[in-house]
């Protein structure tokens, strides 16, 4: 892992930079937010809804061993091909196997949060293999080479002005043009080319069936199903928790996921595949990376549920304003945040602090993760093993020391109130992070101790 | 070890006791219409439903509508005479050009619009996305309230593949303004057939 350039509180300072685009961001995610509320204002079960997807993934966490065996048989007995990956490193390997023994060196991809986590497209890059991503959200961050900024709308951070002018650079768009009309056409021209030369196309996995051996991707944009009807190998990727026991589980399912993604009754297209059109090859890639180490957490487990809706993301106040990039994660937000040290806890050390613990992410959570809970779970596992940021471990310390003894309190208090008073420069200046975009309190005469003491005794 | 092994042997110590499944997991939902319900979503996410009688009333709402509309292909033998593209071709690549699809719709769902189709309906998987405009002929009698009911009616894996669509493609990944015909159907009508 390469040492971050930025930490979430840093990255977030300079995002806070442009206050106007802030306010839009915090805006157009929060309007998200307010047609998930609507969507969701029309199922009077929602909450037992949520209730049932729940138990339905911890059941799954509990009997994974024998959903993946169960699932693998049948999918091999409808002709699907069946990988494992322990890490990235094998999944982006077998996946450039299957690419190569193709006689392919070009590949399209929809979304998959899981090659991001893997940067998939990093490595088949460098192995001479032409990516491109047909998610048009996915499309323009990947022109601009940038990774998506949001698990769902991957483009979010962008405004249309900014999507003009990438267009223009790399789809010879007019200069200044920003009506999406006009540039998502000029997307849909240039990836109908992609998708009718590919003979390789990549899709993630929303859920895999162990009762039939098939597995369900979930797209707005029809463009899963453009790329891997008209290619010759279908490669799906999927963490090994994506499984579910029945079908008819995914009633439940594909009731929650679109609403609590983006308001919307269902995705367009919820496409079901079983077996592989005559002469043509599906591989299924199950992958590990982490995940089975974070199964035996009892505190962060629950962690795995996730059916990857963004809903925590659109309403966390945080998320909302120092956007998807502070993250430096694949899945930024709230859940990227309890998953991301399990990857990597010095590298991502800061994600946990990234929140205020409200608990909104845990109340829109469609799979009842206890997100906020488990926030906080990871601050202190964290601090204990050591990856604490200096200052902060520093301050607690001292803070500790100061709060175990009485006089020591009384003293820091007395110091603390005649620094306000007579010195505030002391504490009003750009050293003190309390004091940035916050005016220090106006300092009491006494302390209630003082106060106390002072009064007439009955 | 394989890969494989080692990921198992490593889920199996580290999966918790089983819990069990819950009892719970369907829903009624009640609607006091459901053709109307229907088609209120599907409105709602992009698509039109038309309520007709009859393969003549859907004849001549396609001869209206798409007149002079060339690269026209279906899979209903009552509407046969309105294509002017055979789909009995090997290569799916083909369809490239095809304007518009008339297919038929296996089941419908009244809570999200979304429209069952599988290989029965299908004689390429691509079909419903390549098309340029999409039209499913869904019989009313096939209408379920939510998705409960549709899984309930429906064997997911009787055919290699199946979709539910709900409306046509679209996107709002540009400023969260939905755009209509992302790389699928840039539109689509649903024949309500009584």
């Amino acid at each position: 892992m390469n040492q971050l350039a930025l930490d979430h509180p840093d990255a977030s300072t300079v995002f806070n930079k442009d206050e106007a685009r802030v306010d839009w961001h915090d805006e157009t995610l929060w309007f998200v937010r307010t047609k998930r509320d609507r969507a969701v204002q029309q199922i009077p079960e929602w909450e037992q809804l949520r209730e049932a997807a729940s138990q339905i993934k911890n059941h799954v966490l509990s009997n994974l061993h024998d959903l993946l065996i169960d699932f693998e048989a049948r999918a091999i007995a409808n002709g699907i091909t069946v990988h494992w990956a322990t890490d990235a490193a094998e999944h982006n390997a077998l996946i450039h196997r299957i690419i190569t023994e193709a006689g392919a060196t070009q590949l399209v991809k929809s979304k998959s949060m899981l090659t991001e986590e893997c940067h998939l497209n990093e490595y088949l890059t460098q192995n001479g293999i032409d990516v491109i991503d047909s998610d048009l959200g996915e499309r323009i961050v990947q022109m601009r080479g940038e990774p998506p900024s949001h698990i769902v709308l991957p483009a979010i951070h962008l405004k249309k002005s900014d999507v003009g002018d990438t267009f223009h650079k790399h789809l010879g768009t007019e200069k200044g043009a920003t009506d999406p009309q006009y540039l998502t056409e000029a997307a849909r021209q240039h990836l109908r080319e992609t998708f009718l030369s590919r003979k390789v196309a990549l899709t993630g996995v929303n859920f895999a069936i162990a009762e039939t051996g098939g597995f369900v991707v979930c797209t707005n944009e029809g463009n899963a199903d453009m790329g891997v009807h008209l290619a010759d190998v279908h490669i799906a990727s999927m963490g090994f928790e994506k499984i579910i026991p029945r079908t008819e589980h995914l009633g439940v399912f594909l009731r929650l996921l679109a609403r609590s993604a983006t308001g919307q009754p269902i995705t367009t297209f919820s496409s079901h595949f079983h077996k592989p059109q005559p002469g043509k090859q599906i591989h299924l890639v199950i992958v590990d990376n982490g995940r089975s180490r974070q199964l035996g957490r009892p505190d962060f487990r629950n962690s795995l549920k996730c059916i990857r809706c963004a809903a925590c993301l659109n309403t966390c106040p945080v998320y909302r304003r120092s956007g998807g990039h502070s993250y430096h994660s694949a899945i930024a937000g709230p859940i990227g945040s309890i998953l991301a040290p399990n990857l990597d806890m010095r590298q991502n050390a800061d994600l946990p602090f990234a929140s205020t613990l409200c608990g909104s992410c845990s109340n829109v959570c469609p799979v009842k993760i206890d997100i906020h809970e488990q926030l906080y779970k990871w601050r202190q596992v964290l601090m204990q093993e050591g990856y604490g940021p200096t200052a902060k471990t520093v301050a607690m310390r001292t803070m500790a020391t100061v709060l175990e003894s009485p006089r020591l309190y009384r003293l820091a208090g007395r110091v603390g109130r005649g620094t306000l008073r007579f010195a505030p420069v002391l504490a009003e200046n750009s050293l003190n992070p309390w004091y940035q975009q916050r005016e220090m309190p106006a300092p009491p005469a006494q302390s209630f101790r003082d106060w106390y003491i002072n009064q007439p005794k009955p | 070890m394989t890969a494989r092994e080692t990921i198992l042997a490593n889920i199996k110590a580290n999966q918790p006791d089983l819990q069990p499944l819950p009892t719970q997991i369907r829903f009624q939902t009640m609607y006091p219409d459901l053709a109307k319900q229907f088609a209120d979503t599907l409105a709602f996410v992009g698509g039109l439903a038309v309520f007709v009688d009859d393969y003549a009333a859907i004849d001549a709402y396609i001869q209206e509508h798409y007149a002079g509309v060339t690269g026209i292909a279906t899979t209903l033998p009552e509407l046969a005479h309105l294509a002017d593209f055979d789909l009995d071709i090997t290569d799916p690549h083909d369809l490239a050009h095809l304007n518009l699809a008339i297919i038929d719709g296996q089941l419908a769902v009244a809570e999200n619009a979304a429209i069952w189709v599988d290989e029965r309906q299908l004689p390429h998987r691509v079909l419903p996305m390549i098309t340029q405009y999409l039209a499913i002929v869904v019989r009313q009698s096939t209408l379920v309230a939510n998705m409960h009911d549709a899984y309930d009616r429906l064997t997911v894996n009787e055919t290699g593949f199946g979709t539910f669509i709900s409306g046509p493609s679209k996107t709002a990944d540009i400023e969260q303004s939905l755009v209509i015909g992302a790389h699928g159907a840039r539109g689509l009508t649903v024949f309500m057939l009584e």
